[in-house]
């Protein structure tokens, strides 16, 4: 393989401490290397611009069978957006939920190289492995979901933490899957009856089930196994007025539990999109921001991390698991909506939506996830999403990324909300003058993910061992710029390298990359209660048998394994 | 106004994808760049030259510029395309998608049109000489917004679908038309002078539909209100009035619930 050596940039690493200082970076055999380790590189002069590691996604819908609804049921959003194959570029199409081969493209394109899909339902694993190898260039891996599982509702309501285990481990094996996810738990089942649970302590119908105990109970059977990642969850009531205190009191069901973990995260619950779940108020007239609130207690404890779920203000294409949600906002913008059930095992809906500019509440959001972000102490704890496509869309990092770096930035938003005054008093945003720099953004967006994930013997640093995934962009920070060239210079980076491979050259897609799937195989003692459960559930409930269902072979021609042993 | 006319000379295989017919794209161009500007044939792209015989220039705007399209045009997708100004004639059968999100000047076909025509239409005139096919000033597939200006008429009938998620403009259709009229509609009118079948307004929120000849069968959403006379654009005589879609939300306005209208002719 070629070795390259990145000269004279300005680096950005959270991993080693480097803060913009002028260091040479080197690739070899698809790891960073020392410099003295190099041959005969190919040098890549970055004087004057940024270089980073390669971002890592914590939490994107990208790939799988609701994702693919989004596209069926939106044929207006690939309208005038198809681009036709160009050189080794293969065609790509599509907006809020474009097609899989332009999702790998942007990301690269924004120096991102590894990208999770944060919620696959367990039955159509399969696509949703098929549309993730169809997706080139990034790493990828993607979260089972088990929340609204009929198993985990059966096993935790007798606290049975080993059996749970057991069925974690063999889920995540048979689905070839990364990390427990967890949407609206207990709420998506309840929505089968037409209910949601809209409290942690709301039972679930027939199961007699609370969130409380279905979200404690899944940490703990996490923790039990020690995976990469913590337990990954969207609480209950995403999305209504008020809904802080939900938040709050799903937050407090982590206390007392320590990681167990020998992936070196420190967290044991990772909650996603909080923007979501920071309303106060009790109506849509009254709705305010409690990020203050929110970020008081996730700074003051340690194992939690959270991602933001940024309001980007586009239009785009909502889809979650969180089945009574969709319909909700079906319900709020009258437009078309999409719902599936999966057996015994989760749901989801589709609902169109255009965060405007000219609403209070979408306003108020905008304003919500950057308060988050800008309240944070520890940005290693704190990342950049937009929860894509829900709240907006991924290429809009690099405008988050402005809007957290300057001040003025944010200032020219806020005189673009029809609302302005309004949006100011129910939210916190216009009193912040924090500016996020270079090195917090590169915690927020790969080395806090990364360390999130279990991954930081892999990803989120330019220290030598490590992925050589490495993006240069064309910023300088020592000289003076505009609010945009932030957005600009991150939505294109000039040089791109996953795994060692040159996969954006002078700003152009230049390789398809050797893309591959992280799966996590944990081993556990004999169950054989497990396995008689899940074998009788098959025969009993399930449309498709076991060897239908399992993942395996040609869907991951690039399986990427982490190894967890759980027997004792 | 400066005329550049284009003549068919090889038919496509396939179908030509040809949005560079407008004025807006042939603006300020002499007929060797305009035979230069890009086709597509599937997924290939060719010059607009290997397909049409170009002469004349076109004027240094939209608004100076008139093409004539000659010949059997029925393989040629969105002329007139997203047109802002200025003319287009098309002398034969065009296929889909003509004067598709056009938002200024005139088009005329001397000739039949394919589906989609109009589609998503913001503003200037359709002309069709001849009859159109399905989905008229439609909606493009998926989007909940229609045609929002402009007017479109058409000497003969039109097919299926005319006018779905229309919010404004107009629709003026000579002959017959077949099935779902303005469904989904929050506004527009639409003219029917003969015959239409069935489900005229379903989800029809606001609008008006008017029918000079029959209707085979009504939406049961529409409720008979009264009998008006109408006196409009050369349309005259006794209507029944009918509202709908009884089973949509609808706006109101002043205290008063706004519905869509629905005009058939009882009497000339």
């Amino acid at each position: 393989m070629a070795e390259y050596l990145i000269k004279n940039g300005f680096v950005f690493d959270p991993v080693q401490g480097i803060k913009g200082d002028a260091v040479d970076v080197a690739i070899k055999d698809g790891k960073i290397v020392e410099t003295t380790a190099l041959s005969s590189p190919k040098v890549i002069d970055a004087t004057g611009k940024t270089v980073m590691a390669g971002g890592v996604d914590i939490h994107a819908h990208v790939a799988g069978p609701k994702v693919n609804i989004g596209r069926n049921f939106r044929p207006e959003d690939k309208l005038f957006t198809y681009k036709p194959k160009n050189g080794i570029e293969r065609m790509q199409g599509g907006f809020s939920v474009p097609t899989t081969i332009r999702t790998g493209y942007n990301y690269a394109r924004m120096g991102y190289t590894t990208v999770m899909e944060a919620a696959m339902p367990p039955l159509y694993a399969r696509h949703t492995h098929e549309e993730m190898r169809d997706t080139p260039i990034l790493d990828q891996g993607a979260y089972p979901v088990f929340g609204n599982n009929w198993f985990v509702l059966e096993y935790l309501k007798n606290h049975e933490i080993e059996n749970t285990a057991a069925y974690i481990a063999w889920l995540l094996r048979v689905t070839k899957g990364y990390a427990v996810k967890v949407v609206n738990p207990g709420g998506t089942e309840a929505w089968g009856w037409g209910l949601n649970c809209e409290n942690v302590h709301d039972p679930v119908p027939y199961f007699d089930i609370t969130p409380a105990q279905i979200i404690k109970g899944l940490i703990e059977a996490n923790e039990y196994l020690g995976l990469p990642h913590s337990m990954h969850m969207h609480a209950n009531n995403l999305g209504n007025p008020g809904n802080y205190t939900t938040t709050l009191d799903s937050f407090k069901l982590s206390e007392g539990i320590k990681p167990k973990s020998k992936f070196g995260r420190d967290q044991v619950l990772h909650h996603t999109h909080v923007q979501f779940h920071s309303y106060g108020g009790d109506s849509w007239g009254n709705m305010e921001s409690k990020a203050k609130e929110i970020m008081d207690y996730v700074n003051s404890h340690d194992n939690i991390t959270i991602d933001i779920g940024q309001v980007t203000l586009d239009e785009t294409t909502t889809m979650t698991a969180d089945g009574p949600f969709e319909h909700h906002l079906t319900e709020l913008n009258h437009l078309k909506w999409a719902n599936a059930d999966v057996e015994l095992e989760t749901a989801a809906g589709v609902v169109p939506y255009l965060y405007s500019p000219n609403i209070k509440v979408c306003a108020i959001q905008w304003c919500i996830g950057l308060e988050l972000a800008l309240l944070a102490k520890d940005p290693m704890r704190v990342f950049i999403t937009t929860d894509h496509p829900n709240a907006g869309l991924f290429i809009r990092y690099p405008r988050i990324m402005k809007w957290l770096m300057s001040t003025e930035a944010r200032e020219q938003q806020f005189d673009a909300f029809k609302h302005k005054d309004k949006v100011i008093d129910a939210t916190n945003l216009a009193g912040i003058d924090r500016e996020l720099g270079l090195y917090e953004i590169a915690q927020m967006t790969r080395t806090g993910t990364a360390k999130s994930l279990g991954l930081s013997h892999l990803y989120g640093g330019l220290a030598p061992g490590l992925e050589a995934d490495v993006a240069v962009y064309d910023f300088n920070p020592n000289k003076p710029y505009v609010p945009d060239d932030i957005e600009k210079a991150f939505l294109n980076a000039e040089h791109v390298f996953k795994a060692g491979v040159q996969v954006v050259k002078d700003h152009e897609i230049a390789s398809n990359g050797n893309k591959r799937t992280l799966w996590v195989n944990a081993k556990v003692n004999e169950n054989p209660q497990v396995m008689r459960d899940v074998k009788e559930k098959f025969l009993r409930y399930y449309t498709v048998n076991l060897n239908n269902y399992e993942v395996a072979g040609h869907y991951l021609p690039n399986p990427y394994v982490i190894e967890v042993d759980a027997t004792e | 106004m400066e005329t550049v006319t284009l003549t068919i000379k090889n038919q496509p295989d396939l179908f030509l994808e040809a949005d560079n017919i407008a004025p807006d794209a042939v603006a300020g161009k002499k007929a060797e760049e305009i035979a230069d500007l890009h086709v597509y044939v599937g997924r290939e792209q060719h010059r607009l030259g290997e397909f049409f015989e170009v002469s004349g220039n076109a004027g240094a705007t939209p608004e100076e510029t008139k093409i004539v399209v000659n010949g059997d045009l029925s393989r040629v997708k969105y002329i007139g395309m997203k047109m802002t100004g200025g003319e287009v004639v098309v002398n034969g059968n065009a296929d889909m998608y003509v004067g598709a999100w056009m938002q200024g000047g005139k088009i005329t076909v001397n000739g039949n049109v394919d589906a989609f025509a109009g589609t998503g239409m913001k503003g200037g005139e359709l002309v069709v000489n001849g009859n159109a096919g399905n989905y008229l000033g439609a909606a493009y597939r998926g989007d909940w917004r229609g045609m929002k200006g402009g007017k479109i008429t058409v000497t003969g009938n039109a097919g299926s679908d005319i006018g779905t998620f229309m919010n404004g403009g107009e629709i003026v259709v000579g002959g017959d038309v077949d099935v779902h009229v303005a469904t989904h509609a929050e506004g527009g009118k639409i003219v029917i002078k003969g015959n239409a079948k069935s489900r005229l307004g379903g989800q029809m929120v606001e609008g008006e539909i008017y029918v000079l000849g029959t209707i085979d069968v009504m939406m049961p959403g529409f409720a008979y209100r009264e009998d008006v006379d109408v006196d409009m654009d050369g349309i005259k005589g006794r209507f029944a009035l009918y509202e709908g879609d009884l089973g949509e939300r609808h706006r109101k306005r002043k205290g008063q619930t706004i519905y869509a209208k629905l005009y058939q002719r009882i009497e000339a």
